[in-house]
């Protein structure tokens, strides 16, 4: 085993990258192709809302802010669907107001909150055995919520006046879709923080989308690809001594950018290969 | 039970701000047949489609689907919109979406079943789409995949189908076949189709409907002098159909 590996810290980081790409993989293709990437980065960044309530309540922020995202994913939902102000409109709203209440918390708390900067950024080599277990309990969660309701996920997504025509609960199916990318943002604090968690969420599902044109398979790549991002953003970081959260998101975001050149090419060749003989 | 019905509107009013977009529409469909309704845009033929899908709630009136509310009876109707905006790059294959068709008679956390995937591939042959089941629909024309949502509606096995402008985006080729394919369909459901394709509603339909916020039934196709009188009286119905569709829906 390589030296770099022996080091627990370096055993815990790679698997809470390995347990954020599962989590990103699966809700971030539904992020990516519903289409809602904003209310995505909503929710994230209401979560800090969260965080400055477990600094304040002095419990673990990561436990205080599964509680809360989930509340203000569901607040966010409603207020885009029963409401007449635009959707957009209201999600800028909570995302603000979410963040304030995390400031006021923190505000509130006496004394010193410590790792503060790494809830906002994210520092994957810092991850404790109790969040640890806290992520791989949330991804057994999704997993599970995705596999019972894969079918229904699949008809909210692509038509959902025909998922309301055909019976399916449309309305709190996509609360639960939100509660899930809630999951998944708390899941991703650790790794790469609030501010960056949309990065990973939509960059994986993004890059798989051009590959394919199966649900599974893209979720599959997804996960894959969230995973060798976070590896090798992490060792570019340890190596070249930079934030890791950052480093991965730039990581991931210079292969989005290489594979959309991959896959112009690969469609060139195969219209090439396509055209009549006597026009090639 | 060949005159059960189907749908029953009960003086169905429907505002949209403060303008009312149905005025006092009472409309009885049976089991089977076909009804076509025509009137202009901005006449609300599709809110009447969403009032029967109980997608659009009526500011007054009754909405009964199958004996019951629509959003108990919806699931026995096919329907089939006039536009399906979705993501050309949503990753989803032609047979994925035909079997959400099925999704009203498996329910929530099964699986669909091997029957499912029969009717859906059934739905798929009907419109002579089978080849194309592994495609993704994004890379479909609009007019193959206007024909893949028809074969979703039929997938459900519906008792109704409503048809929201579906010429729309069918080309000319292709119009008579589908109007032949709801020839055969209507003797075992009920069809409401509505369009502004005054021709070829008036060869295919058993029933006319004229639809300018209030609806003028007219009970046949054959339009009655009296029927005619009355639509006459209307000065926007005027406007909406003229002199000249009226004398095409008397030859027929």
């Amino acid at each position: 085993m390589p030296e770099i590996l022996q080091h627990e810290f370096m055993q815990h980081a790679l698997l809470a990258g390995m347990l954020a790409a599962v989590a990103c993989g699966i809700v971030g293709v539904y992020v990516v192709i519903k289409k809602i990437v904003f209310i995505s980065g909503g929710i994230a960044h209401a979560s800090f809302g969260g965080i400055g309530l477990g600094y304040l309540l002095g419990i673990n922020p990561v436990l205080g802010a599964i509680f809360f995202t989930t509340a203000s994913a569901i607040g966010i939902g409603l207020a885009t669907r029963r409401t007449r102000l635009p959707e957009d409109t209201a999600i800028g709203i909570l995302w603000a107001m979410g963040m304030a209440l995390g400031i006021i918390f923190i505000g509130l708390t006496p004394g010193y909150t410590p790792d503060l900067f790494s809830y906002l950024f994210g520092n994957i080599l810092t991850v404790p055995t109790s969040d640890l277990l806290l992520m791989l309990i949330l991804d057994v969660i999704i997993i599970f919520l995705v596999s019972l309701l894969y079918k229904e996920f699949l008809v909210l997504s692509f038509d959902e006046e025909f998922s309301t025509v055909s019976g399916v609960l449309t309305e709190r199916l996509y609360l639960l879709l939100l509660c899930l990318i809630a999951l998944t943002v708390v899941v991703l604090i650790r790794v790469v923080g609030i501010i960056l968690v949309l990065a990973l969420l939509t960059i994986p599902a993004a890059l798989a989308r051009q590959f394919t044109h199966s649900l599974k398979k893209m979720m599959l790549l997804a996960i894959l690809a969230g995973a060798v991002f976070t590896f090798s953003g992490l060792w570019l970081s340890y190596v070249l001594d930079l934030a890791s959260g950052a480093t991965i998101i730039l990581v991931s975001g210079t292969a989005l950018f290489i594979s959309f050149g991959i896959s112009r090419l690969r469609s060139k060749t195969r219209d090439l290969n396509h055209q009549p003989p006597d026009t090639a | 039970m060949a005159d059960q019905e189907l749908v029953k509107l009960d003086d169905i009013w429907v505002h949209y701000d403060d303008a009312p977009t149905l005025e006092g529409i009472n409309l009885s469909v049976k089991s089977s047949g076909f009804l076509g309704i025509i009137g202009p845009n901005g006449g609300g033929k599709t809110t009447l489609l969403k009032v029967i899908l109980g997608l659009v709630k009526p500011t007054h009136g009754r909405v009964s689907v199958m004996g019951g509310n629509p959003e108990h009876g919806r699931k026995f109707i096919g329907y089939i919109p006039q536009y399906n905006l979705f993501d050309p790059e949503f990753p989803i294959s032609v047979s994925e979406v035909v079997l959400m068709g099925r999704y009203g008679r498996t329910g929530l956390f099964r699986h669909y079943r091997e029957e499912d995937k029969k009717a859906a591939m059934t739905a798929l042959k009907t419109v002579d789409m089978l080849d194309y089941k592994d495609r993704q629909i994004g890379r479909l024309s609009s007019g193959e995949q206007q024909r893949i949502f028809i074969a979703r509606a039929l997938a459900t096995s519906p008792k109704l189908l409503l048809l929201d402008e579906p010429t729309t985006s069918i080309d000319p080729a292709m119009q008579v076949g589908f109007y032949e394919l709801l020839d055969k369909l209507k003797h075992g459901m009920a069809i409401i189709m509505v369009s502004h394709d005054i021709c070829a509603v008036s060869i295919y339909v058993d029933e006319i409907a004229c639809l300018n916020h209030q609806l003028f039934y007219h009970g046949s196709k054959e339009v009655s002098a009296e029927d005619l009188a009355k639509t006459y009286q209307c000065p926007v119905q005027l406007i909406a159909h003229g002199f000249i569709p009226h004398r095409v829906l008397k030859e027929h």
